[in-house]
Parts: structure tokens; sequence; C-alpha cells
């Protein structure tokens, strides 16, 4: 493989790696509130939160350029502040990879903290932890196949992300041109070879990660 | 409502649609108060209410002279700042650490508060199982964990929600001498919740009987299971109280002097050791002249105190003996042919068999059930 094809491979997992760290963030307030809500609120926020999983990512690359873009609420704001796009840039990629990856955080975690219930939480309470301290010592790590299907799901995700990316990143070495849009350049320049060699190698991550998922799973089951 | 050191004063009313409960309530703060009622009665409510996990709608509760909750001034004490110690129906232990590291979850947290930990684990026999994790243990042994975990917490008010319910007949009678050496050597008060009369007549000094979201009766048990006319409180069980002054080895009796007489009890507990002596009313008849010849062992002295007519083919009397109050249930038929009638003098039979000790340990015999709280 030539040195070109490492570039888009290096910065593919940083972005996937930024992701599931910031996601991990979000996304776990949030599963906690939809797993254990009675608001009203809750089945919109399940409806959006899944959105990305049916709308083609053209449609949601479409809205986030629209958002992001020098016109767009958020892009606007952002230029007012730091006087650089959001668009075509690595911060960009970030926030739209966030939304994109979303459910694939969020699901995972909710039904963790949804089968983990309230007995142990309650437990812990009584014995003095705070809601905080009860979550971290006790539901976190009871919850842990949860995260790791949620880590692995965001990451892998990212990883195989494009269409989002070529709306709203476009095609920037070094930037925003990622391994998918790597794999889609060299099709369409007919170099197959290399072709063949990225999409093997992002094949094997693929696999390998969603395969680790599934025996930490089991080990974490028994 | 007092905020008395030695009392746990508490009034509470929450509409859960279906369900109401609506109490006012001053226990003792010591021994055990035995919280009796049929499922859907409020129990486990009630205990959820004192720890903190169910918000009533208007409440106040006092535990020895500290307000915990007073909706009427704001003032909720958060859970983990309320120092109760919870046993939940199932053990609820933490599946992901080892016991150990389970009993240490609530010391770290009781905020420098400290019980003897190797106390606590020899009185709960569970020094062996400290290394092995929850999934590793029987059910009468999670439970026990759990017990010992919630005592570590050094709370001020120990609540058990049917901490037995769980268990098969086997264990539960396995569990219930650790019940007994609590009692006897540990002062915290407990809560406890039990839709067993057998349990609650066994173990608590305090009974609340709850029906329908509201309290029926509430007392001393002894008090509270002689009350005939309360239809809430048809136990069909009397409790008296002796000390143990002989035993005969040859017919394996001991006798039990009470405050009207001597009682025969099967089986061999420690001499000057204070006995519990749980009577079914059943297991009680009277005559007007001391019967002779008869293979009853235990006759009292009674006088009749009070006639209560249950339906239509029993009665219940309650009969004084001394200061301590027996039941028997008998015909009505019965009841009319003697022409039985409040302050007549009588014999109560007894069978000696029927009487059941709740002996305490021999380490702790001499002290008497009240004055161990």
């Amino acid at each position: 493989m030539t040195a070109a094809a490492w570039g888009p491979l290096w910065l593919t997992l940083e972005l996937a790696a930024i992701t599931t760290l910031l996601l991990m963030l979000i996304a776990t307030p949030l599963a906690w509130w939809l797993a254990n809500t009675q608001s009203s609120a809750k089945s919109a926020a399940q409806a959006i939160v899944a959105l990305p999983i049916v709308l083609p990512p053209t449609v949601m690359g479409f809205y986030l350029l629209i958002l992001l873009g020098p016109a767009g609420g958020i892009g606007r704001w952002w230029v007012e502040i730091t006087g650089e796009a959001l668009t075509f840039s690595f911060l960009g990629l970030v926030i739209a990879s966030c939304v994109y990856s979303l459910p694939f955080a969020v699901q995972p975690l909710q039904a963790a903290f949804e089968s983990l219930g309230r007995r142990e939480i309650e437990a812990a309470r009584t014995l003095g932890a705070t809601r905080l301290d009860a979550f971290f010592s006790v539901a976190a790590p009871m919850s842990r196949h949860g995260f790791v299907n949620a880590i692995v799901l965001s990451f892998a995700h990212t990883l195989g992300e494009f269409g989002v990316v070529l709306m709203v990143g476009g095609n920037i070495p070094g930037e925003t041109r990622v391994i998918s849009i790597a794999i889609y350049d060299q099709v369409e320049s007919l170099d197959y070879a290399a072709a063949h060699a990225t999409s093997a190698l992002l094949l094997v991550i693929a696999f390998v990660m969603l395969l680790a998922m599934y025996v930490l799973n089991r080990r974490l089951a028994k | 409502m007092t905020t008395r050191p030695d009392t746990l004063s508490l009034c509470y009313a929450l509409d859960h649609g279906q369900f109401r409960l609506e109490l006012d309530a001053e226990l003792p703060m010591c021994g055990i108060t035995g919280i009796f009622g049929e499922s859907g009665a409020g129990k486990t409510t009630l205990l959820r209410c004192v720890a903190g996990l169910e918000r009533p709608a208007t409440g106040r509760l006092a535990v020895a002279g500290e307000v915990w909750e007073d909706t009427a001034h704001g003032t909720c004490l958060p859970v983990h700042q309320r120092r109760v110690g919870y046993v939940f129906q199932e053990p609820r232990l933490f599946p992901h650490i080892n016991v150990r590291r389970n009993l240490d979850y609530g010391r770290r947290r009781a905020d420098g508060k400290s019980v003897d930990f190797d106390h606590v684990v020899g009185l709960l026999g569970i020094g062996g199982l400290l290394e092995r994790m929850p999934g590793a243990l029987s059910g009468g042994e999670a439970q026990r964990v759990a017990i010992a975990r919630a005592l570590l917490r050094a709370p001020k008010l120990l609540l058990m929600d049917e901490p037995l319910a769980s268990l098969d007949e086997r264990r539960k009678q396995a569990l219930l001498p650790y019940f007994d050496r609590l009692h006897a050597e540990l002062d915290i008060p407990v809560l406890y919740v039990s839709h067993s009369l057998d349990e609650v007549c066994r173990l608590c000094d305090t009974l609340v009987v709850l029906g329908g979201g509201a309290i029926r009766a509430c007392g001393p048990i002894a008090t509270v299971l002689a009350d005939i006319d309360n239809p809430a409180v048809d136990a069909g069980m009397s409790i008296l109280h002796g000390t143990v002054t002989a035993y005969d080895r040859h017919y394996d009796l001991s006798t039990v002097q009470l405050a009207a007489g001597q009682i025969r009890v099967a089986g061999s507990y420690g001499i000057d050791s204070r006995l519990r002596l749980l009577i079914r009313s059943a297991d009680v008849s009277v005559c007007r002249e001391q019967p002779s010849q008869t293979s009853i062992l235990n006759i009292l002295p009674v006088r009749i105190d009070a006639i209560a007519e249950g339906n239509a083919s029993t009665a219940q009397l309650r009969l004084a003996a001394g200061p301590d109050h027996l039941i028997a249930k008998i015909t009505r038929r019965s009841c009319t042919e003697l022409k039985l009638g409040v302050g007549d003098r009588m014999y109560a039979q007894i069978k000696s068999v029927a009487v059941r000790g709740a002996a305490f340990p021999a380490s702790v015999s001499g002290v008497a059930d009240e004055a161990v709280v």
C-alpha cells in the first residue's frame, strides 16, 4: 500500500476515535435519561435519535451542510467566533459524525440501562451513594457490555461513513479525506489495485472490531 | 408529632391512583417493629418512604429526634443521607464485585461511623464467603451477605422488607436463628415487613398491622395479639414471656415460669434464659374445675377478660393469666353451654407441644428481650 493510502486511514481512525469519545460523553446521559424517564417527550427523543439509521446519508449530510455552512445557524456563529468555516473542515466532520453515529451509541447503552433496572441502584443509594456515585460504582460497571457495544458500533460506523462526509467534508487530503472517500477516488480513477488494498484493510479492521466486541460480550456475560 | 430521641415518628399520605397510604404512628426506636399485613396493604411502600426511595405527597418523618422529611417545610433528606440499612426481598448484591467489596460499599460511605466488621461477619456466619462473587452464593448466603452489608453501613434504623420471602422453607428456618442473634446482640431498631404471622410473632416486639393503606392496630406485640375485638388482628396466637427454671432430661421438657404459673415446653433451653412462648388459640381450652386426669401438662388459673364472637361457630376468649393474656378459640356452642361470662375464674389447658420457645443464644441467656434493645 502506498503512503498516500495511510494518510486517509490515520485521518479516519482519528475521526472515529474522537467521535466515539465525544459520543460516549453525550450518549451516556442521554441514554440514561431515555432508560429512566416517564416523560412524554421520550418517544419523540427516541425517534430523533434513530433518524440517522433510516435517513439516506445524503439527506443527513445535506441538512448538516446547511446547518454548519457559513449561512447556517451553527456555521455562522462559528465563523463569527473563529473566523473559520465549519464545513469542509475536520471539526465539521467530527460534528457530522457525532450526529450520524448517535443512535449507534445511544441504543446499546439505553438497552443496557433498561435491563439493569432500579434494584441495585436503589441498594447503592440506601448504602450512602449519591446518584452520580451509584452510577459510576454500580450502574456503569454492571452495564459494561452496553458500553463495549456502544464504543465498537460508533467507532466502526464512523469508520465506514461516506455520504455524510462527502456532503459536509468534501475531499481535502489531510483534513477531510477519509478512507471511504479515498476508496471512491481510487475506483473513480480506475486504480483497482489500490482500491482492493484499501477496501480489504477496512474490511479486516471492521471484522476484527466486531469480532472483538462479540468475544468480549461473551466473556462479560459469564 | 414528636421528635423525641427514642421515637420513630411518621405521618404519611400518598396516592398512587389505585393505591393510597395514609398513616400516622409513633414507634419505639428500639427492638424489632413488625409491619404486618396482606400483600397490597402498603407495607413495602411504607419502608420505601422511610428510606426516601418513594416520595409521599405529604408527610413527616422524624427518626430519633432528627427530621428526615417534612413536606410542609420542604425538608427532604436524600436517600444517601438517611442512615438506613435496607434489606430488600432479594439480596440485590452488586454482581460485579466480590462479597468483601459488597460489604465495604456501605462501610466506606458511612461517614466515619463504623461497626465492627469481624463482629458482623461472625454474627452472620459469612467469614468463608468474603472472596466469592455474589453469583456463586446460595439464596440464603446471599441474603446473609445483604444483611451484613446493610448493618456495616452503621444505620440508625434497619429496614427489612420480607427478607425471608425469597427463600424456601428450609433456608428460612436456617436463617431465623441469625435474626434472633441480631435481635439479641445489636442495638439497632428494625422495621420488619412481613406477611407471615409466624415470623412476626417470633421476632417482633412491637406490631403494626396495616390494611388497605392504613394502620389497623399498633402496639406491643402481646397487647396487639390480645386485642380480640379488632377484626384486623385475627392472629389466632398469643404470646407469653417466661423464664426457664428447670429441664427434665428424661422427658426432654423445660419448665418455664410465668407470672401466673408454670408451663412446660418441649426441648432444652438454658436455665434462667427468657423465652417467648407462642401459643395457638386453637390449642387452648378452658374448664371451670381444675382438671386432674388429663394428658395436658399445662394448666393455668385464668380469669375471662373479654369474649368476642368471631363468626357463626367460633368465639374467642381473652384470658388474663396474671399480667399476661392468653387467647382461646372455642366453639360458640361451648361458650353458651358453659355459660361463660367476663370475670369468670377458669382453668386454661394448653397443649405442651403447641408451646414454642424462641430462645436467645446461651451467651445472652438471662437477658430479657425487652432489656436487650
